[in-house]
């Protein structure tokens, strides 16, 4: 049984909720009870394998599963100098993204039992695809099934951004989202094609052995990394961001932010696998740098000024996206020079945020979503006084908003200090910057806990209550994983952010486990 | 060199695409850009698979002994590569145009800068 799901694990945590998407109506064509039944069935089975996929590998090193072989291992069948079957591999740093988004999957399954309230069987079909995407992302060894499973991702969000179809501005939210990603996956499949022709193969570590670094592939590297960088929401191509967090249902945007980061995964991927061996790659590094550097500031000036609370907290999720671009973009920089143990830890840095920023901001889009649930109001100019009404819920955000401006307790505090720390040996501005974006998030989130949480009760709000119990559950799951995270940051860092790291920095163990 | 023509209508179509995106407001002129912009990239990976004279790659069809034969096949995966990539675009146009309708029964205008502007002063 356990030798079946860790040799079948990656393909299962893909086929899992595929399947699930298009057997909920059918369930939901017999009764509502069987079918809330199987939809908790089929994500605690897809999380179970999530889990078990990302420990087998942490225990015993990169998974590799050939579709369509005649054993899951077979990736180059006799005779054959490359792999010609798509290839699904997993690396720890595959593995570490699994976890964190099955935690997230899991987490917004229960919030979603609570909040959403109409067509629930249509809203999980359209989730599962997400979920099953976001797997193929991440497991994905091959760059065509890549654009597959990105167009899959944003044909399927868009239709979760678009699910209050009765309000026009979701409809418009999701029509600029889908064209930035319909955009930016032709950019991909263009780069993709040029490879194609290039070197006649598809699988990613057969092209980065034999790439050339030609002409023609500096102009594939760029279309690939452009549009991938559109994906996962960093400036300048951020606009999409806070139309589509803002207003997709709050589960939806938990969700979503780990698909951005599935984005921020692939771009990582192909920069270090395909392109880390370039000669101009700290020119790319650097370019990733400013990208990251504009992204943390210009999406935090623009979250001071706004007054819908979740248009803020998606203008926070672009600066904090720059964090994580940052950490990595000084690793890819380093990776063959002397200060290469400082961009290590600085890759350390911006992978621990990965997994830290989907955990808090999850949990602060959750409160934000509870907060509109009970009062039924999105700006913050009319919400005030709602601590006493809803404990718990305060104090779920409360944690999360110390997250996110990195205070000690928290585990934002454990990956924003690893950043400066290593940073500030590369380029002490650079920490500096990142320590006064960090402020800025510390005010502009004291200012909503001022305005909503506390002051005076206000006549509109006089009957709010405490949002149902799935959704407090869900919010506190995060709030613990936060805690936990903070509180025991260096075994954290030992058991995953390390191996993550070092698959990504060392191409050696992903090429040897396809070839 | 006349082989390098397509390249040629790939950039020349998927300028046409951008010029739609970027420069036009009416959301089924949007959607028709990007629906170039598709065309555009499957042309390009289509091309990429042509051989001169080539015929279609039936196992049946090939040589015995590839290289004493005049004989040659076009690629078969640029082909399948666009047939998914068709099928990609084709949903993609679906949803977006399904998208407009309903934004169109909800504020009975097509202007996609009209329709935010009416949005934001609400």
């Amino acid at each position: 049984m356990i030798e079946f799901f860790s040799t079948n694990g990656i393909a299962l945590l893909i086929a899992v909720p595929l399947l699930s998407a298009f057997l909920t109506p059918l369930f939901e064509k017999i009764n509502r009870f069987l079918r809330n039944l199987y939809i908790i069935f089929s994500v605690i089975v897809t999380v179970t394998i999530g889990f078990f996929v990302s420990y087998t590998i942490f225990v015993s090193g990169t998974l590799v599963y050939t579709l369509g072989a005649t054993e899951p291992g077979l990736t180059m069948p006799s005779g054959l100098r490359v792999p010609v079957r798509i290839v699904l591999v997993a690396d720890a740093f595959s593995a570490f993204m699994i976890l964190s988004s099955s935690i997230i999957f899991f987490v917004s399954t229960i919030y979603s039992f609570g909040s959403i309230r109409k067509g629930f069987g249509k809203y999980f079909s359209l989730f599962f695809i997400m979920a099953a995407s976001v797997f193929g992302i991440l497991c994905t060894g091959d760059l065509f099934n890549l654009f597959v499973f990105i167009e899959i991702l944003s044909i399927s969000s868009t239709g979760l951004i678009a699910f209050r179809k009765e309000k026009p501005l979701s409809l418009i939210s999701a029509y600029n989202y889908l064209i930035v990603s319909a955009v930016a996956s032709l950019m991909i499949l263009f780069g993709i094609g040029i490879l194609y022709g290039q070197y006649g193969m598809l699988n990613i570590a057969a092209v980065s052995r034999a790439i050339k670094f030609s002409f023609v592939d500096v102009f594939a590297m760029v279309l690939l990394i452009a549009g991938l960088a559109m994906k996962c929401g960093s400036v300048p191509m951020h606009f999409w961001v806070p139309d589509a967090y803002g207003r997709a249902p709050s589960a939806v945007t938990a969700f979503l932010v780990v698909s951005s980061q599935a984005s921020l995964y692939a771009l990582f991927r192909v920069s270090f696998m395909l392109f880390a061996g370039f000669s101009l790659i700290q020119l790319v590094a650097l370019a990733i740098i400013t990208f990251g550097l504009l992204s943390m500031f210009i999406g935090v000036t623009m979250a001071l000024v706004q007054k819908d609370i979740k248009r803020l907290m998606a203008y926070h999720a672009v600066s904090q996206t720059g964090y994580m671009l940052l950490g990595v973009g000084v690793g890819l920089f380093s990776i063959n020079t002397t200060f290469y143990s400082h961009g290590l830890l600085a890759m350390e840095g911006g992978i621990f945020h990965i997994i830290n920023h989907a955990l808090y901001k999850g949990l602060l889009f959750l409160t934000a979503g509870a907060i509109i649930y009970a009062t039924k109001e999105r700006d913050l100019n009319k919400i005030g006084g709602i601590a006493r009404k809803m404990p718990f819920t305060t104090i779920f955000f409360i944690i999360g908003a110390a997250a996110i401006a990195g205070l000690p307790p928290t585990n934002g505090f454990a990956s924003k200090f690893l950043i400066y720390e290593s940073v500030f040996v590369f380029n002490p501005l650079l920490s500096i910057i990142a320590v006064i974006v960090s402020m800025l998030t510390l005010i502009s989130f004291v200012k909503i806990f001022c305005s909503a949480f506390l002051g005076p009760e206000r006549e509109e709000l006089k009957n709010i209550k405490e949002v149902p119990k799935p959704m407090l559950v869900a919010m506190s799951l995060l709030a613990l994983c936060i805690i936990s995270f903070g509180l025991f940051p260096d075994s954290v860092l030992k058991a995953i952010i390390e191996p993550a790291a070092k698959a990504l920095l060392s191409q050696g163990a992903y090429l040897e486990a396809v070839f | 060199m006349i082989l390098n023509s397509y390249f040629l209508a790939v950039a020349l179509l998927s300028l046409v695409g951008f010029y739609a995106l970027v420069f036009r407001s009416n959301m089924i002129k949007i959607t028709m850009g990007l629906a170039i912009i598709a065309s555009a990239v499957n042309l390009f990976l289509i091309s990429l698979g042509y051989r001169y004279c080539g015929i279609a790659p039936i196992f049946t069809d090939a040589p015995i002994d590839p290289s004493q034969s005049q004989l040659k096949m076009v690629l078969p995966v640029p082909q399948a590569l666009t047939l998914t990539s068709i099928v990609i675009s084709l949903a993609v146009t679906a949803l977006m145009l399904s998208l407009s309708v309903l934004l169109y029964r909800k504020t009975k205008s097509l202007d996609i800068r009209d329709i935010k502007e009416a949005l934001s002063n609400d």
